[in-house]
């Protein structure tokens, strides 16, 4: 099929959808409609365990009748669908209260020009050919050290899709992207104890090519599972923690709901009322880019239509701006910042594009070198963040540091603080950034947190 | 008139030819097992903040995924369209796996059944309530949190219903169906007072009809505790950090078995041997006043299934017997594989995944001990009544948990509340340092969502008030 012509197939949909809304009484409508392939491959202990192959499609309508609104989804494109999704979402925003700052962004706003932010890899693998990319890359990993005994498997995924979104202002964009991953699990024994430990690695890319080879990621992945082996509690105290980059991007991604117009407007924010604040020392520095090329987060417009930027969230440790879509913004008397994150079917939300912090210039050698006694925090679990308080106690594991250098892994910890006093505490940043999702960080050293032990 | 529990293939606009057909062209040579998983599903949610209800949104979704299983291997394929062509499509995806030339046989499947009992029976559909009732029951909630107390400045509350139509056709010759309603009404309240801002949320819900909320005016509790958890939190002091023995309250808390042994005994992990607890079976891995169970049969529960998402029957299956691992919970797949019973937890998040041995209501049974007397048998610990979620690591077995309302406890009494703090431990060790049982089992009120492998299934714990003589308390006051 030639993609241009099926790409108006889905334009029209849209406006077609419009239309109907528009004579079923709205005064203003947008609509979302997506469609792409996935395809998934696992494979474990050299053989194939799940093969997955789907097309989806999907399609999302906002009405607005005066200031009451509602939305709903279908999956069915059939002209009755269509007409009952339309009947049945005005009928549920008659039924709604009236709410002042609703409705569409201004006219004006909408993106004009949408530029080619190089999302989309036309490539296409066979099936088998997706089958060995996972085997080889377990096969790395299992070759890697004797210690690798067993493998949760590896997934080579490859997904590539469309999104039209459309409004009553008259705008009409669409874009398409693609994704590529790989990811590696093994587990490895302990011959003395017989513990077991699993960690895994991945790669993810918009473009086949940049890629990184199955190999390295499953060499890495048996890296990081085998130097877990043996690891063991430490007494309660309190000392300095190193986030790794993975880790470190997980406080990012905090600090990202934190600075979500809509936690602040409710009032679930530590964040509230902070802004233009000194919340950082003064090297820290955080983007959030909606057009950086090839982005995982890029996009060429937000969930609203509205162009995406780059925007300084925190400037030299002030808190710049907030992350806002045009609802979240005009609560807060603030203009949007081409941040609506939205799933087909769901009204608008706030959600990070590329998030980033800047990186500085210690290598993390130099970093863990620069800590007497601490932590260097490689894996993080549980949900124990609260986020109107900034509260913080998560379960942790990674390395205990002695004298600049990792002395032993260590497991069934907590680290504990608060976000706010941590982001205060930071201490240093690699020079390490490297992006493998939409938030990304170097490495960060936070000057003191509470550790929970033995 | 036909009860809302029969769920026909017409429904799906297909006959039992095109059923036979498509299951013919998958079971070719080397395909053990294959089924076809219709669904169609309607979803809508109301929901409230800042005094008013302002958003509403409705999904409509149908589909099949299709599966076949050859040895280890499963080959799975799902569709958004219907149509017999597309059905064929799906069985060709799902078959590659077995390497096997194309069939064309034409398989028989029995005539339409429904599960033998029907745990949650409903006059009409869940969602067949007006739009307006629902926006009026929010209002009761905004207003009665607010009235709980006047530091409370805002309540969001939401409320959630689904109803889930399923039928499942396998090469076994089995044609099944279910309908699955599920709601659920959830609050959240801030309060403030002098800058000091602090959060509580409760809910319920389960495969109940929208009645269920006004009956006892259980909105109007859920909303007060919201309101009174978040008050709570204005007083709490900073959460101790270390080792102690911690007594965790009936209900909710049960999260802990959740997380430190029901992941471990599903049968998938246990067949790849990277489970903690792979090779147990038979060991004692709890104390002796413990006896936990997964029981997908209990009515109107969040994680009760009149029949798994593979057309297996739920029941009640035995994890720990008096501290002895007696069983792993299985799907199809993994209980051929492991030559073990089938106990009816294959459970899918949708059509466009597949089943994954999956917990229903996983909860340990009352003990002998009063409540009150774990208390005062705890010199100086936490006291732990409600939580926010919970993760495992299966393989190394550690586990946390988060604590939402907690107290410390001095000399026997229960004091100050503290803050949120997590706790972190073992999964095959936690359980022999319980060394009291209450008598008191209480079940969760039906707010729990699992996630595995990128799927969420809805599911219930339970437990009554335990002692646990040791645990890691992840707070900030060393």
């Amino acid at each position: 099929m030639d993609s241009k012509e099926a790409m108006s197939d889905l334009q029209q949909l849209a406006a077609d959808l419009l239309t109907r809304a528009k004579k079923r009484g709205a005064t203003e409508a947008d609509v979302v409609v997506a469609d792409g392939d996935t395809f998934s491959v696992q494979v474990r202990l050299s053989a194939v365990d799940r093969l997955t192959k789907a097309r989806e499609k999907r399609l999302g309508l906002r009405v607005f009748i005066g200031k009451r609104s509602a939305t709903a989804s279908a999956s069915d494109f059939s002209d009755e669908s269509l007409d009952r999704l339309v009947a049945d979402t005005c009928a549920l925003a008659a039924a709604v209260a009236a709410d002042e700052v609703s409705g569409l962004p201004d006219a004006p706003a909408m993106a004009k020009n949408l530029p080619d932010l190089d999302l989309y890899d036309p490539t296409v693998l066979s099936t088998d050919a997706q089958i060995e990319l996972a085997k080889r890359a377990e096969a790395a990993a299992m070759a890697m050290d004797q210690r690798i005994t067993n493998s949760e498997g590896a997934d080579f995924n490859s997904a590539s899709g469309r999104v039209v979104l459309g409004n009553s202002h008259g705008f009409l964009g669409d874009y398409r992207s693609s994704t590529f991953s790989v990811s590696v699990s093994p587990v490895a024994t302990d011959a003395g104890s017989g513990g077991m430990q699993r960690e895994s690695w991945y790669a993810v890319q918009r473009k086949y090519a940049k890629l990184d080879s199955p190999e390295s990621v499953g060499q890495e992945a048996a890296r990081r599972t085998i130097r877990r082996l043996g690891a063991r509690k430490v007494p309660t105290t309190k000392a300095p923690v190193v986030f790794d980059q993975e880790m470190a991007g997980s406080l990012l991604s905090h600090l990202c709901s934190a600075v979500s117009g809509y936690a602040l407007y409710k009032g679930a924010s530590f964040l509230i009322g902070q802004l233009g604040q000194k919340l950082a020392p003064d090297f820290v520095t955080l983007y959030d880019d909606g057009r950086m090329p090839g982005g995982l987060g890029a996009r060429p417009f937000d969930g609203e239509g509205l162009p995406t930027r780059k925007t300084t969230v925190m400037d030299q440790g002030r808190l710049a701006s907030y992350l806002l879509d045009s609802y979240s913004g005009r609560k807060l008397g603030l203009a949007s910042t081409g941040n609506a994150s939205r799933g087909v079917g769901e009204s608008p939300s706030v959600g990070p594009s590329n998030f980033y912090l800047v990186p500085g210039s210690k290598s993390p050698e130099d970093i863990i070198g620069s800590v007497k006694n601490g932590i260097y925090v490689t894996e993080l679990i549980g949900f124990g963040v609260n986020m109107v308080t900034g509260d913080y106690s998560r379960g942790a594991a990674g390395f205990w540091i002695e004298n600049g250098e990792l002395a032993y892994p260590v497991e069934e910890i907590t680290i504990a603080g608060n976000l706010k006093r941590m982001f205060a505490d930071i201490e240093l940043i690699g020079n390490d950034l490297e992006f493998r999702g939409r938030i990304a960080s170097p490495t960060v050293k936070i000057g003191e947190m509470m550790i929970a032990g033995n | 008139m036909p009860s809302t529990q029969e769920v026909e293939l017409a429904q799906f606009g297909l006959s039992e030819p095109d059923i036979r057909r498509a299951l013919g062209t998958i079971k070719v040579r080397d395909v053990d097992y294959a089924d076809l998983y219709f669904e169609s599903r309607v979803s809508e949610s109301v929901s409230m903040e800042e005094g008013i209800v302002k958003r509403v949104a409705k999904s409509v979704s149908q589909g099949v995924g299709v599966r076949a299983t050859a040895g280890e291997k499963t080959g799975f394929a799902y569709s958004d369209e219907l149509s017999a062509k597309d059905l064929a499509l799906a069985a060709e995806t799902a078959r590659y796996i077995a390497n096997s030339p194309q069939g064309a046989q034409s398989l028989p499947v029995a005539g339409r059944t429904k599960p033998a009992r029907d745990l949650y029976p409903a006059d009409r559909p869940v969602t067949d309530i007006a739009t307006a009732e629902r926006v009026q029951l929010l209002n009761l909630i905004d207003a009665e949190a607010r009235r709980y107390d006047p530091r409370i400045v805002n309540v969001m509350a939401s409320f959630n219903m689904e109803y889930k139509r399923v039928l499942v056709a396998t090469t076994e010759g089995l044609l099944i169906g279910d309908v699955q309603p599920l709601t659920r009404l959830q609050v959240t309240c801030i309060a403030e007072e002098k800058g000091n801002r602090q959060i509580g949320s409760f809910g319920g819900g389960g495969r109940v009809g929208f009645t269920y909320y006004q009956e006892e005016n259980r909105y109007a509790h859920y909303a007060r505790e919201a309101a009174r958890q978040a008050i709570l939190n204005l007083s709490a002091v900073e959460a101790p950090a270390g080792v102690m023995p911690v007594v965790l309250a009936g209900g909710w808390p049960g999260i802990l078995l959740h997380e430190a042994i029901g992941h471990g005994l599903e049968a998938d992990f246990n067949r790849r041997k990277t489970s903690a607890f792979s090779n147990l079976l038979g060991k004692r891995v709890a104390s002796d006043v413990c006896t936990i169970v997964d029981d997908g049969t209990i009515p109107f529960r969040r994680g009760s299934l009149n029949m798994d998402d593979e057309g297996t029957p739920t029941g009640k299956t035995v994890l720990i017997e008096k501290g002895v691992l007696r069983g792993y919970i299985t799907d199809r797949l993994n209980a051929r594989l492991m030559g073990i019973p089938l106990t009816g937890n294959g459970r899918r998040e949708s059509f466009q995944s597949v089943p994954l041995p999956r917990m229903t209501n996983t909860f340990m049974l009352a003990g002998e001990s009063e409540p009150q007397d774990i208390l005062r048998s705890v010199k100086r610990g936490l006291y732990a009544v409600s939580f926010g979620g919970g993760q495992v690591d299966i393989t190394n077995g550690k586990f946390v948990f988060s604590a939402s309302e907690a107290y410390l406890i001095e000399d026997g009494k229960v004091t100050k509340p503290v803050k949120g703090a997590t706790l972190i431990g073992s999964g095959p060790d936690i359980l022999t340092k319980v060394s009291m049982v209450g008598h008191d089992l209480k079940l969760d009120e039906g707010i729990g969502t699992c996630g595995k492998d990128g799927q969420s299934v809805p599911v219930g714990v339970g437990l009554p008030t335990i002692r646990i003589d040791e645990i890691t308390v992840g707070g900030t006051n060393g």
